[in-house]
């Protein structure tokens, strides 16, 4: 895999090791940005047990992800167009959390799925605002801080303007990469590729590193270039329970076992020592699933693409 | 055959809704039921996105979740919310938009963020539910707009607890607000299906479903709903409608009920 005397190759790493290094308390993490596929979940679960504190977490919709994290208190501020169980509809964290205060109050940034696009999409641009016609009379645009009414130049037309995010580190799921961080993803992406862009660092987390020929094989599937990228993490089934395309389908029932299992305080205790905080990775976190659960999920009917010709 | 389903009677509402040639935006569930069933009657020209970034899949085995590789089965592209929901529909080029929604009001304005229950009067507590997703963006900008819902009293209120995705704010024209999508067309629940007042843009019921009395849908209708004098029935769903959704849209009834 990596040398030590390859510069470049300095960026595969532990997962522990990327979340140690550019996750610090404090820092606004943007993951899950391609809505309910390649949710970065042992990424969010490395950040649970190395017990951050007061993280301000971006993304669109993150399924079950953002409620993990609200309810083991790594969260103290939420920017998002929708939180909850996609699945199953209502996030017991997260209601704690808003309705109760626990395990403390976060404070929410309600976006729409296109207003939190521009503002990353924003971000990616280096400019500070982008102008939008979405969102005008409703309670999202007089809640949201980040959204303003301006008349727009030239037009003199009522508009909003989505103020920029630029997270501090972005986390992306890949299918797969090489060790200089060019990812190969397809399926749907989301905001994804604008996160990537906005951020000040990425860590990529890929179901598998390859060498930089697959990867120049077919470089319009390289939606993250290296350049962008602090550290490059190998992790087998880092998604689960989200899916990956090509390597494996959701697992819905785990979402469904969620939403039963942290109905009250203490079943979520229950529940994040057990696949959380008392595993040690994600290994063991496979492991605990069990070999024939993460079987079951494996493509079953594989669809290629045609072949696509790059020659000269 | 077998009795018809209401489920089966909001689909085929949905899909009566739609015009061949036209652009729409769908989610899971009924929507995409009826957008699959304009698409193999009366509309094969329709166009569908995914606001995720996926243009017309034919989805199979009707999964529950959005996420899965067979919703996105056949999909002529995939690409992400700056394409969907930005140079589609805030160019404007959508005709139609399904949602669905927690509340609704008698202007269309939709909640899908929270509620506040009165615990004693003057003090309430406020439940949280989602929020918007794609939802305020389609609102905003489709040109149509179509709720399909469950019909109760506390889900029609006369004023949303949180306006998600506006309708016609305060009565007030989508003109006058400042708003490039035409608003609210049709809510299509499990009783009726409503329309909106063309000057004050109120709720209006447009025909009652088969069985259902006007009266029924008024009490269970959190402001009062005008009528017409002869309100036409919701028409049934065809033979052919009934075999397509049961035989190959949804056999599983994981959407039909």
């Amino acid at each position: 895999m990596s040398k030590a005397s390859d510069k470049k190759a300095e960026k595969v790493t532990t997962l522990a090791d990327a979340i140690a290094r550019f996750v610090p308390d404090g820092a606004s993490v943007a993951m899950g940005l391609c809505l309910e596929s390649m949710i970065p979940f042992a990424a969010g679960h490395e950040i649970i047990r190395q017990g951050k504190r007061d993280l301000t977490l971006v993304g669109p919709i993150s399924d079950i992800l953002f409620d993990q994290m609200i309810g083991a208190g790594v969260a103290r501020k939420v920017v998002a167009a929708w939180v909850g169980n996609v699945m199953m509809g209502s996030a017991y964290n997260f209601r704690r959390a808003m309705e109760d205060k626990i395990p403390h109050p976060v404070e929410v940034i309600n976006h729409s799925n296109f207003t939190i696009a521009l503002a990353l999409h924003a971000g990616a641009l280096g400019v500070p605002f982008l102008p939008t016609y979405t969102s005008i009379g409703s309670d999202i645009l007089a809640r949201n801080p980040d959204l303003t009414e301006f008349t727009a130049p030239f037009t003199d037309e009522k508009m909003v303007a989505v103020r920029a995010l630029t997270p501090d580190v972005t986390i992306i799921q890949a299918q797969r990469a090489d060790v200089y961080g060019n990812a190969h993803i397809w399926g749907n992406l989301g905001s994804g590729p604008d996160a990537v862009r906005a951020a000040k660092h990425v860590i990529v987390v890929t179901e598998e590193i390859v060498g930089p020929k697959v990867i120049s094989s077919d470089p319009n599937r390289t939606v993250v270039p290296g350049f962008l990228v602090s550290a490059v993490c190998e992790v087998p089934h880092g998604a689960h329970p989200s899916p990956i395309q090509g390597y494996y389908n959701r697992d819905d029932n785990y979402y469904a076992e969620y939403h039963k299992g942290t109905k009250t305080r203490a079943d979520f205790e229950s529940w994040l020592a057990r696949w959380v905080t008392g595993v040690k990775d994600r290994a063991a976190f496979l492991e605990t699933l069990g070999a024939e659960r993460v079987a079951g999920l494996a493509v079953k009917k594989p669809a290629y693409a045609a072949k696509t010709d790059f020659g000269h | 055959m077998e009795a018809v389903r209401t489920n089966e009677i909001m689909a085929v509402a949905g899909a009566r809704e739609l015009r061949d040639g036209e652009t729409v935006v769908v989610g899971l569930g009924l929507p995409q039921v009826a957008c699959m069933l304009a698409r193999r009657t009366h509309a094969p020209g329709l166009t569908s996105l995914l606001e995720i970034g996926v243009v017309n899949s034919n989805p199979i085995d009707t999964p529950v979740g959005l996420a899965d590789s067979r919703i996105f089965h056949g999909a002529t592209c995939w690409s992400g919310f700056l394409d969907i929901l930005g140079m589609n529909l805030h160019r404007g080029v959508v005709d139609v938009g399904f949602l669905g929604s927690l509340e609704i009001d008698r202007h269309g304005n939709i909640n899908t963020t929270l509620l506040k229950d009165e615990i004693t009067p003057g003090q309430s507590k406020v439940k949280y539910f989602n929020g918007s997703a794609g939802g305020n963006d389609v609102a905003s900008l489709a040109k149509r707009v179509i709720v399909i819902m469950r019909h109760e009293k506390r889900k029609l209120p006369a004023a949303v607890s949180h306006i998600t995705s506006p309708g016609y704010v305060g009565g007030k024209s989508r003109a006058d607000l400042g708003l490039r999508g035409g608003g609210p067309h049709r809510i299509i629940t499990d009783m009726a299906v409503l329309g909106f007042h063309a000057e004050t843009r109120e709720a209006m019921i447009v025909s009652v479903h088969p069985g259902i009395r006007v009266e029924q849908v008024r009490e269970n209708t959190g402001f009062p709903l005008i009528a017409a004098e002869n309100i036409p029935e919701t028409p049934l769903p065809t033979p052919e409608d009934l075999r397509l959704l049961r035989e190959e849209i949804d056999p599983k009834r994981v959407y039909l009920g």
